[in-house]
């Protein structure tokens, strides 16, 4: 029993994560409306960042900006002290590119919406048969 | 197609979970994460770059290609926006709405007719805008503090959590912020279209070129330690200014680019009125 309990408390946030990540997964391919998909996107991102940035902890550790002063010695620096500042880089980036892509996502919709004057899936799709 | 659909996710997700089995603990230090690259970063970024922020040395000097073309896939995102939505051909709305600035009378203005050009009538949108003074008067004073807080976030980036994405993205709200609580109009005049395209490359131009400058100076792509010759200074501190400088030029691409996505998105290309 405790065995199961302490495999709960270090995993669990793994399982947020991929609960987060499937119901972005099931909103993309399930939902009928191009705009929820576009929300679905966004879950599915926002789950990979939290991933991502929850590699990146330590124990104990604090954030990755280093101690300096002015004309002082530089510290002995330990990289147990300080988090791993790899995941944060690649996020920072990430998010940004989330964003624009959200952009491109949405100008995408406006275009369809333009076209076939509706944003849910299967009535755009029988007005392409019926083409 | 929902029942195929939760299926997928259903099977993915216990896949999932079942493989995260053998992933380490959560914040364990002895992760492999942590254990192979993160190390040198945390311990060498200091004597290598002289830069005390080691999100932002990786970022900029390590990872230096990576951030090159996060920009370019930015500015790309604006340029696929511009292409998808710009109306160039203007369409004439039905009506335009004006309202008297003294007495808060609107008129409505059919199509072909013209209003006497006179400085009492202001345009306004013709979905419902109430006449927000607070809002207006409250955006109006704290957009010069956002701007200044950006500028900050993105020159105080070697020592604070900071950099040109963050302060770029806290740049192009400001702008974000004087379109929504006045009108598209009055943000589009203060920053144009014409200046939104040409910031946009012109940043994802300050990264390219630094590298191109390092290149033509003897050393590598994107190794700032060439620009020393330039700047007069030791190369460690020449990658500590070589890394400001692209930040500088992030900052200005996601600017440009946050802004023009959002002019193209919210009045779907006509640049006439927005949300």
């Amino acid at each position: 029993m405790g065995d199961i309990i302490q495999t709960i408390v270090a995993k669990y946030n793994f399982w947020i994560y991929i609960t987060l990540m499937m119901i972005g997964l099931y909103a993309m391919i399930a939902k009928n409306n191009l705009v929820k998909k576009i929300v679905g996107m966004n879950i599915f991102q926002t789950a990979i960042i939290l991933f991502y940035v929850s590699i990146g902890a330590k124990r104990g550790a604090t954030i990755p900006i280093l101690e300096h002063g002015h004309g002082g010695g530089h510290n002995v620096v330990h990289a147990i002290d300080y988090a791993n500042p790899l995941p944060h880089v690649l996020m920072l980036t990430a998010i940004v590119v989330a964003v624009a892509t959200l952009g491109v996502a949405l100008a995408l919709a406006i275009r369809v919406y333009d076209r076939y004057s509706t944003l849910e899936e299967d009535e755009i799709l029988s007005q392409i048969r019926e083409e | 197609m929902k029942v195929i659909g939760l299926i997928i996710a259903v099977l993915t997700g216990g896949l999932l979970i079942y493989a995260a089995g053998d992933f380490p603990a959560w914040s364990d230090p002895a992760s492999p994460a942590s254990t192979y690259l993160s190390p040198h970063f945390i311990e060498k970024t200091m004597e290598e770059t002289s830069v005390p922020n080691i999100v932002t040395a990786v970022l900029a000097d390590y990872r230096g290609f990576d951030t090159m073309f996060e920009t370019t896939v930015i500015f790309s995102a604006g340029v696929a926006c511009f292409l998808l939505l710009r109306a160039f051909r203007r369409k004439q709305p039905e009506a335009r709405h004006y309202r008297h600035v003294l007495t808060g009378v609107t008129v409505r203005i059919k199509e072909g007719t013209k209003l006497p050009p006179s400085e009492d009538f202001e345009r306004i949108d013709s979905l419902w805008t109430p006449h927000d003074l607070i809002i207006k008067t409250v955006c109006r004073l704290l957009i010069p503090f956002i701007q200044i807080f950006a500028l900050y976030v993105i020159a105080h980036g070697h020592h604070s959590p900071g950099g040109g994405f963050q302060g770029g993205v806290i740049l192009g709200a400001s702008i974000i912020v004087l379109a929504i609580s006045q009108d598209l109009r009055t943000a589009v005049k203060r920053m144009g279209e014409k200046l939104d395209a040409l910031l946009c490359a012109v940043g994802v131009l300050i990264y390219a070129g630094t590298g191109a400058l390092c290149l033509l100076l003897g050393l590598n792509f994107l190794d700032y330690s060439a620009l020393a010759s330039v700047l007069h200074v030791d190369p460690i501190t020449a990658r500590s200014h070589g890394i400001l400088i692209v930040e500088i030029g992030v900052g200005v691409a996601v600017m440009a680019t946050m802004i023009w996505i959002y002019n193209n998105v919210s009045s779907k290309g006509e640049y006439d009125q927005g949300l």
